[in-house]
């Protein structure tokens, strides 16, 4: 009796949120970590609201970016830690399986979890509320495509005693695309005017990243289980 | 069990770490009903060579293959034939015992909550089903591995140092596992530094530095 892609998927999923709930401090360092750095910014610039409100979309996806990328170090190095990652590339699911199931739940606890707490942090900026969907939905693809590209940093840095430098150098320069136009449509939004070009584009980049993404990660962490 | 000429061939295996050459062409068959017991000084690359057959490190030169065919063409097939325990016991701290198994066998084949209860009882740690890993011994752990093995109901055990950290009666107990896995047609590979005292077909391959 084998066990299909989706079902071992679903399984790998699971296995990581039941992972994540069983350590709270290391599912909401990066929480924590995202909400206080965004209120330290209205602490520490003038109180003028329309200065706080131009600046809220740059300081919003900085510390978004920032605060996943706490998290992405853990992502395969834990597993390879303790041996568990060999028996997952030897569970006869092919590694590209695995490393998918993974990284769609380390978004799920990292960068879903972000974009549900946007609300608070774009209120503390001054953000209106007619921008917060398309805030949220910025962030949404814009921490998805992050969490792609994290897996791949993640991978080739499984190996490194201290790869978290590492990962960070590989990683943001290839987020500085998020960083525009996520940061671009949230801008737009709320001075009024569409987001819908900059939005496409994420969804693009989002999109270019699932596709492949998961064959770049994996390739890179048979060659570092090696 | 189904392994009805299930055939395991190693053809001159070569290996590089750096400049050092870890395996020096080896070249080992292995068939149903036999154990390959592998020995030799520490450093000799016996863990390399295990990992060699179980696909996870690609040699410079030389193949592994499984039922005559190249191990990268079959990997799916291969990999659900075989059941692979490093020499850390690979578990979970976080999660007890019976999800460490539940994640890592169900991945393989459909299992039930009582098959891999069942498989702790037979490796004697029954009771720390529910116990997270992390507060166990590492004789209880290197157990819960073994009934890992057992569970996924491969035909090929491929185990690194099965003994470390056990008792008596837990040396005993994988000794016996191993004998009635490879009398019930089953093949396996060990790496182990003492002799194994077993009551079946045992060969042995004593790698040097």
């Amino acid at each position: 009796m084998n066990v299909g892609t989706w079902e071992a998927m679903i399984l790998v999923v699971r296995r990581e949120l039941c992972l994540s709930f069983r350590r709270p401090d290391q599912l909401l360092q990066p929480l924590v970590f995202f909400l206080i750095v965004t209120t330290l910014f209205p602490l520490g610039l003038s109180l003028q609201l329309s200065l706080l409100r131009d600046m809220a979309p740059g300081v919003l996806w900085v510390a978004a970016l920032l605060s996943s990328l706490l998290s992405l170090d853990s992502l395969f190095k834990s597993d390879a830690d303790d041996g568990t990652l060999e028996q997952l590339a030897l569970c006869g699911q092919g590694l590209t399986v695995i490393v998918v199931a993974k990284t769609l739940a380390h978004w799920l606890v990292t960068g879903a979890a972000l974009v549900l707490v946007s609300p608070i942090v774009g209120t503390a900026l001054g953000i209106p509320v007619s921008a917060f969907a398309t805030m949220m939905l910025s962030l949404a693809l814009g921490s998805l495509t992050l969490s792609w590209l994290g897996a791949i940093g993640a991978a080739l840095t499984v190996g490194l005693r201290r790869g978290n430098v590492l990962l960070s150098l590989i990683v943001l320069p290839l987020a500085m695309p998020l960083l525009i136009f996520g940061a671009g449509a949230t801008d737009r939004a709320i001075s009024g005017v569409s987001p819908a070009g900059a939005l496409y584009f994420l969804a693009a980049l989002c999109v270019f990243t699932c596709t492949l993404a998961p064959f770049a990660a994996t390739v890179a962490l048979r060659i570092t289980l090696e | 069990m189904n392994s009805t000429g299930a055939e395991l061939s190693v053809e001159g295996v070569h290996v590089w770490r750096g400049d050092r050459h870890v395996l020096k062409g080896v070249s080992v068959t292995l068939g149903a009903r036999e154990l390959l017991h592998v020995s030799g000084p520490n450093g000799t690359g016996k863990t390399t060579l295990l990992r060699v057959v179980c696909g996870l490190l690609r040699p410079e030169q030389g193949a592994v293959s499984w039922l005559g065919k190249s191990i990268g063409s079959v990997r799916a097939e291969y990999q659900t034939a075989l059941a692979y325990a490093s020499h850390e016991p690979a578990l979970k701290g976080d999660l007890t015992a019976l999800e460490n198994l539940r994640f890592a066998v169900g991945l393989k084949r459909r299992v039930s909550a009582a098959d891999l209860r069942a498989g702790l009882e037979r490796t004697g740690v029954a009771a720390c089903a529910d116990l997270p890993a992390r507060v166990l011994s590492a004789g209880q752990r290197r157990r819960v591995a073994m009934a890992r093995v057992l569970a996924m109901n491969a035909s090929l055990w491929l185990l690194d140092e099965p003994f470390t950290n056990l008792d008596d009666a837990g040396t005993g107990l994988v000794s016996g596992l191993l004998q009635d896995h490879v009398q019930q047609g089953g093949l396996a590979l060990v790496v182990a530094h003492h002799d194994l005292k077993l009551d079946c077909k045992v060969r042995r391959l004593e790698l040097t530095a």
